[in-house]
């Protein structure tokens, strides 16, 4: 419900295209601690689908997935 | 009566477990050799791209596969061979004492990722230097950067060492990569045979 997600890292992605969205949030994950958390912000629409296909391979986990006015943000905690 | 009975198939159960600790054993032995064996033969986390097309579309998409396959945290290798090879030319650099054919190719062949052309409304260059301003427009990374990017990551390059000699390219004029071997098929095999997935561009 009215659970607060607490963002340990904000990276701005907004306007990259395929691939550098997850390129960046690959390596940006590796610059947090395991179990902290970091909020990605894209523009690409194919991120919806790519975010938790690299989150699944990489074993991390998506908490949350917020879309507004073809902005994406992703609530991804690191797990591995 | 009974008791006696269940006493007498007791020890001959009891006389029987030398020969059932052999056959077990024997059985684990071979479970363990099939194991081994089983484990050779999965691949590993990893993705072999041979790089054949000398095409900016299809080099791209090859670089595009590339470094999201490593952004995921698979381990990639680039194969180039015949027409990819130039690509990884190195605009800069200039080398003595190639001989006639080796100057053709290397005057009509592109001289590193920026003279790369696309495969398809080329219309003498005009596409190409269309889709680049495109591709700029829309935030997508040029050729060059793609092969920074995938330097950075560690994808790893093989360049075929026939088509090298076959185009006359020499080493010396070849990109400064950090992750760059020359090798043949074999080289190559071995990591397609470990690989997930294996890709042909």
């Amino acid at each position: 419900m009215g659970e607060e997600i607490t963002v340990d890292k904000v990276m701005d992605l907004k306007g990259l295209a395929c691939p550098m969205p997850v390129v960046k949030v690959s390596k940006g994950i590796k610059e947090v601690e395991i179990g902290q958390v970091i909020e990605a912000v894209t523009t690409d629409p194919g991120s919806l689908a790519d975010f938790p296909a690299w989150a699944r391979t990489s074993g991390n986990e998506i908490l949350k997935t917020d879309q507004e006015g073809g902005v994406i943000r992703f609530y991804i905690k690191r797990k591995a | 009566m009974k008791e006696s009975n269940a006493k007498k198939q007791d020890v001959l159960e009891q006389d029987d477990y030398p020969q059932k600790m052999e056959d077990l054993e024997k059985q684990i032995g071979e479970l363990k050799t099939q194991f081994e064996s089983l484990s050779k033969a999965t691949p590993e986390n990893k993705v072999s791209l041979i790089v054949f097309s000398g095409d900016l579309d299809k080099v791209l998409a090859s670089f595009i596969i590339a470094t999201g396959a490593a952004a995921m945290g698979m381990d990639v290798v680039m194969f180039f061979t015949f027409w990819g090879t130039p690509i990884l030319r190195d605009k800069g650099k200039k080398v003595r004492g190639k001989d006639f054919m080796g100057k053709m190719f290397s005057a009509m062949l592109p001289k590193g990722a920026c003279e790369v052309k696309l495969s398809k409304m080329n219309m003498a260059g005009m596409g190409t230097a269309m889709m680049k301003s495109l591709m700029k427009k829309k935030n997508v990374a040029s050729l060059e950067q793609m092969l920074e990017l995938a330097a950075e990551l560690g994808v790893r390059i093989h360049i075929c060492e026939m088509s090298m000699d076959l185009m006359g390219f020499k080493r010396e004029e070849m990109i400064d990569y950090p992750n760059l071997t020359f090798c043949g098929v074999a080289k190559f095999m071995e990591e397609a045979q470990n690989s997930k997935v294996q890709l042909f561009i």
